[in-house]
């Protein structure tokens, strides 16, 4: 029995990665577009300014050379949210279509049937991120030290997150319509609030009560001390609120998720 | 057939949503290997009724079996056995016929062979094309294909044929009828009422959720209509009022050279023929209007099923 729950979550996956490879606008948009805005934002400013660390211990923002965040943990959010964005989008479609009605008519289980597009969406995120690493080396030489496995690790725990909170938008969505609408008025905001951009204890505090429900406040976090090599350690709480999160918006999910 | 055991019993079942009573207190059952029709028109209950059946939605009130199980309760073994194609339904846009049937073939503890499918269902042509490029047609019988996978002992069809062409959907009744030769139950909703009279070997009205009649079609328009006319085409001007004496005749009228003449029960057509020869009356055309399931559903409810 187990065997035949992964045979299928594997069959389910391998059919939607070759489905949604089949869709160019789709694949060109994940793979590549963040890519594309770091290496466009990355050309328009000094290599070495680009990608130095936005608030060390110790140092204002205002102290900084160059951009007032980081570059590389901002092309790395956008990854995640994009492979959000692009969940919230096609589970309105699979919705509309009947799709999701159809294979839960099917012995595949609700995780598995929702669980394959996770998969895949791990899978985007961990491929976008390696041409992200492969540009960065490639135009800013010496400059990016971070540990690059590390990193990745961090940032598709934080896209788990995100993504299981995408599931959860997703039931918010009344037509495929409104899947870009309302994901980006969900996550862009979520970006403003994650600390990326306004060192995150000067914001207002019911911002940060906010905030600190967000998986992209604790992902920037995270990204920001792997990035400054302070590392897992010294930012557990970051890591273990991603994973809360994921279980707490996963449990949500199952009591909200529309598949009709 | 008559007295096969029942693979589907339903009792008692009711179910709202908010306000509107979706099914009021239907209770039926259908038998092994017989193709059982619910008819009505849209908004009648039956996508409901049937979803019920299925598992897909809960009931407020009732009990349903099917092949034994308790739909919710024996979820998991129910649909390694039943098969089901919902109304109105798509898949992914991209996703090739093939790919379909062998995503759907792994699904199942048993399938049979694809391919042979796909040629049963004449869709051998149509193997790497994409969903989305599909007529209409092909679509449906990719979904019979779907439901057909895993040899289920029962079936469910939800308003297969709507939107399709007449050629089409008498491609796709012949389907029907061979996946009840093979041995499964059929249970289907249509609000077609020629398509319920070919294909149905019972069918159940529903009418704003309650269940009002349940019967083969010919029992149903024996009891609710047992008038029949003939219609001759003859120039013999005074045909009417010859056969209008007739024990059965209920009534007989003349338009021109078309006479009609209405009476009832079952030997009620030969008795003309017979009362035409004997009276030596010459005619040039001649046809039998016999009700169908549509007169019997207007005269059940007082409109059309289309209405």
């Amino acid at each position: 029995m187990p065997s035949r729950i992964l045979n299928g979550l594997w069959k389910l996956t391998w059919v939607e990665a070759k489905i949604f490879a089949r869709e160019p606008m789709g694949l060109v948009g994940t793979l590549f577009m963040p890519v594309v805005v770091f290496v466009l934002l990355g050309r328009a400013f000094a290599p070495a300014k680009l990608v130095g660390p936005p608030h060390p211990p110790g140092a204002s923002a205002s102290a900084l050379e160059g951009l007032p965040f980081n570059l590389a943990i901002l092309s790395a959010l956008v990854i995640a949210i994009n492979a959000a964005q692009s969940l919230i989008a096609i589970m309105s479609i699979y919705r509309e279509g009947g799709i999701l009605k159809r294979l839960r008519a099917t012995p595949l289980s609700p995780v598995t049937i929702l669980g394959a597009h996770v998969v895949l969406k791990l899978a985007f995120t961990t491929i976008s991120l390696t041409l992200l690493v492969l540009a960065g080396r490639r135009l800013f030489p010496g400059v990016i030290q971070v540990n690059v496995l590390s990193f990745g690790a961090a940032v598709l725990l934080g896209t788990l997150s995100i993504l299981s909170l995408g599931f959860v938008l997703a039931s918010l969505v009344p037509t495929p319509r409104f899947a870009q609408l309302i994901g980006a008025a969900a996550f862009y905001p979520m970006l403003a609030l994650s600390g990326l951009f306004f060192p995150f204890d000067r914001l207002p505090l019911a911002f940060r009560t906010i905030a600190f429900v967000l998986p992209t406040t604790h992902a920037v976090a995270l990204l920001q001390g792997v990035w400054d090599s302070s590392g897992w350690m010294a930012h557990w709480v970051n890591a273990a609120m991603l994973l809360a999160l994921f279980g707490a918006y996963s449990a949500l999910s199952t009591k909200v998720f529309r598949w009709e | 057939m008559s007295e096969s055991r029942a693979v589907i019993s339903v009792s008692n079942l009711g179910k709202r949503f908010g306000r509107t009573i979706a099914v009021d207190d239907v209770s039926l059952e259908v038998r092994e290997g017989e193709i059982f029709g619910l008819i009505g028109p849209n908004g009648a209950g039956k996508t409901t009724t049937m979803e019920c059946v299925e598992g897909h939605r809960v009931p407020d009130r009732g009990t349903i079996t099917v092949l034994g199980l308790d739909p919710r309760r024996d979820g998991t073994e129910l649909r390694q056995r039943i098969g089901v194609q919902h109304q109105e339904a798509q898949l992914q846009k991209r996703i090739k016929v093939w790919e379909a049937v062998d995503l759907w073939s792994s699904l199942y503890a048993r399938a049979v062979d694809g391919e042979a499918l796909l040629e049963r269902l004449g869709l051998e042509g149509k193997r790497n094309a994409w969903f989305m490029t599909l007529s209409g047609g092909q679509k449906q019988r990719l979904f019979i294909a779907l439901a057909l996978i895993h040899e289920p002992e029962v079936v469910f069809l939800d308003e297969l044929t709507t939107g399709l062409d007449p050629q089409a959907r008498r491609a796709i009744w012949g389907l029907v009828t061979g996946i009840r030769d093979r041995g499964a139950t059929v249970f289907m909703t249509t609000h077609l009422m020629e398509e319920a009279e070919r294909l149905c070997d019972r069918v159940a009205i529903l009418e704003h959720g309650r269940l009002i009649e349940v019967g083969t079609p010919e029992e149903l328009v024996r009891k609710h209509c047992p008038e029949r006319s003939v219609v001759f085409t003859s120039d013999d001007a005074d045909i009417a009022a010859r056969l209008r004496a007739m024990p059965a005749v209920l009534e007989a009228t003349s338009e021109g050279a078309m006479h009609t003449i209405r009476g009832q029960g079952d030997d009620f057509v030969t008795d003309v023929i017979n009362a035409v020869a004997r009276e030596g009356i010459r005619v040039r055309g001649f046809r039998t209007e016999i009700p169908t399931l549509e007169d019997v559903f207007l005269k059940l409810t007082g409109h059309r099923v289309r209405d």
